[in-house]
């Protein structure tokens, strides 16, 4: 994910500073890694550097470093560049799934290969039971579900590849053993 | 002792194994999915632990007493009063209207025609659909006749709810509702639920998995049943 622009977004009904920020964060995307203060800091410091924000005055009321940010006129046609790009269809996730599969079984390990299949797909199983649980929530709000929607497919992606390649392993085995 | 049991299932069509010893257990109040590959025995499990199939071996139970050696009478009682069946098409009487379909297992069981049209509305009411009681399945969507239904099922106030890839026919939106709908009344009524499905996003509303393959459980789900026996 996007950082930057993620940040750009949350800062485009009006100026906040990080601590907003980081909440506004955290709360628009409740299943996105929570970001971290620093990352926040450092990333509204590259897009000051960049043009594509600007300092908006100092808050008195609290601690320390409480400027506001807002976007610039840049900032603004940035963000809408990104918001419009079509993202490359790959599968992210599924990519250090894959390799550790293509490994286990390079090095000839088809056990290994299937125990770590069968212990990733129970914990694919387990994360996929607590996002449909946020949907079954009747606190749930749409963002929530969205959020939770958009997990489950992927995980579900996932899933059948993993249930798929288990089958596949499993008949190489059986093969071997029975044979 | 587990509140629903099956100790060594065997079944065969013909000479075909559909179940080869399978063991399950399932706790009150708990939804359990029953997921596996198509032919893994999965739907033949949840008729065998419904009482409409008879095993060749081994034995069911439910609250502590044997339901396999039931007489088939006995057994239609039970699936009456105690259990609640769904499938994936819903099996609605085309002829009547949706109160009457699910008044209709109300009916069978000796309460009165007002009492249970009473308690149909209010199950209608329940699922979202009271504004189609007078319809008739033909004038409804897929997703209305199956939350009809899930009404028609849960009427009797059933223990344990049956369901066999009950939103199998409908699509992402509407499956999502129907399954929202039964977990929901499930934990009000405190209905222990069996939720076959060879469907992950639909087992993910289970607390629990039991996969099958090959006609037996298979715990670890390494998926290798067949050469570990």
């Amino acid at each position: 994910m996007s950082t930057p622009h993620v940040l750009l977004g949350l800062l485009a009904d009006g100026p906040k500073h990080g601590y907003d920020l980081k909440r506004a964060h955290d709360l628009k995307l409740p299943r996105a890694k929570p970001v971290a203060f620093g990352q926040v800091y450092a990333t509204l410091g590259r897009l000051v550097r960049d043009g594509l924000v600007v300092p908006a005055g100092q808050d008195r009321d609290a601690g320390p470093d409480r400027t506001s940010y807002e976007l610039t006129e840049e900032g603004r046609n940035a963000l809408k560049e990104w918001i419009a790009a079509v993202e490359a269809p790959m599968p992210h996730l599924s990519s250090v799934l894959l390799a550790k599969v293509v490994v286990a079984l390079l090095v000839g390990d088809a056990d290994q290969a299937r125990e770590y299949l069968a212990a990733q797909r129970a914990a694919h199983t387990v994360r996929l039971r607590e996002l449909t649980g946020v949907k079954t929530d009747a606190a749930a709000s749409l963002s929530d579900v969205i959020a939770a929607d958009f997990g489950i497919a992927h995980l579900d992606a996932d899933l059948r590849w993993l249930q798929t390649t288990l089958d596949r392993v499993a008949d190489l085995h059986r093969e071997v053993t029975t044979r | 002792m587990s509140y629903l049991s099956a100790r060594g299932l065997v079944r065969s069509y013909g000479r075909t194994p559909a179940l080869r010893g399978v063991n399950v257990d399932v706790e009150e109040g708990e939804i359990v999915a029953v997921t596996g590959p198509s032919g893994c025995g999965k739907s033949t499990l949840l008729h065998c632990l419904a009482g409409i199939l008879r095993p060749d071996a081994g034995e069911v139970s439910y609250r502590g007493q044997r339901i396999d050696t039931l007489s088939e009478g006995a057994r239609a009682a039970l699936r009456r009063t105690e259990f609640g069946v769904l499938f994936q098409f819903g099996q609605l009487v085309a002829e009547l209207t949706a109160a009457e379909n699910v008044a209709l297992p109300l009916l069978l069981a000796g309460t009165g025609r007002r009492e249970a049209r009473t308690a149909a509305l209010s199950w209608l009411d329940r699922l979202g659909v009271a504004d189609l009681a007078d319809q008739r399945p033909g004038e409804m969507s897929g997703g209305q006749q199956q939350r009809c239904a899930v009404a028609r099922s849960l009427v009797t106030e059933p223990r344990v709810l049956f369901c066999d890839e009950p939103t199998g026919a409908l699509d992402s939106l509407a499956g999502e509702q129907v399954l929202g709908h039964i977990v929901r009344l499930a934990r009000e009524q405190r209905t222990t639920v069996v939720l076959v499905t060879h469907d992950v996003q639909v087992a993910a509303y289970g607390d629990r998995e039991i996969m099958l393959r090959d006609g037996a459980a298979d715990p670890t789900g390494l998926g290798t049943v067949a050469a570990q026996r």
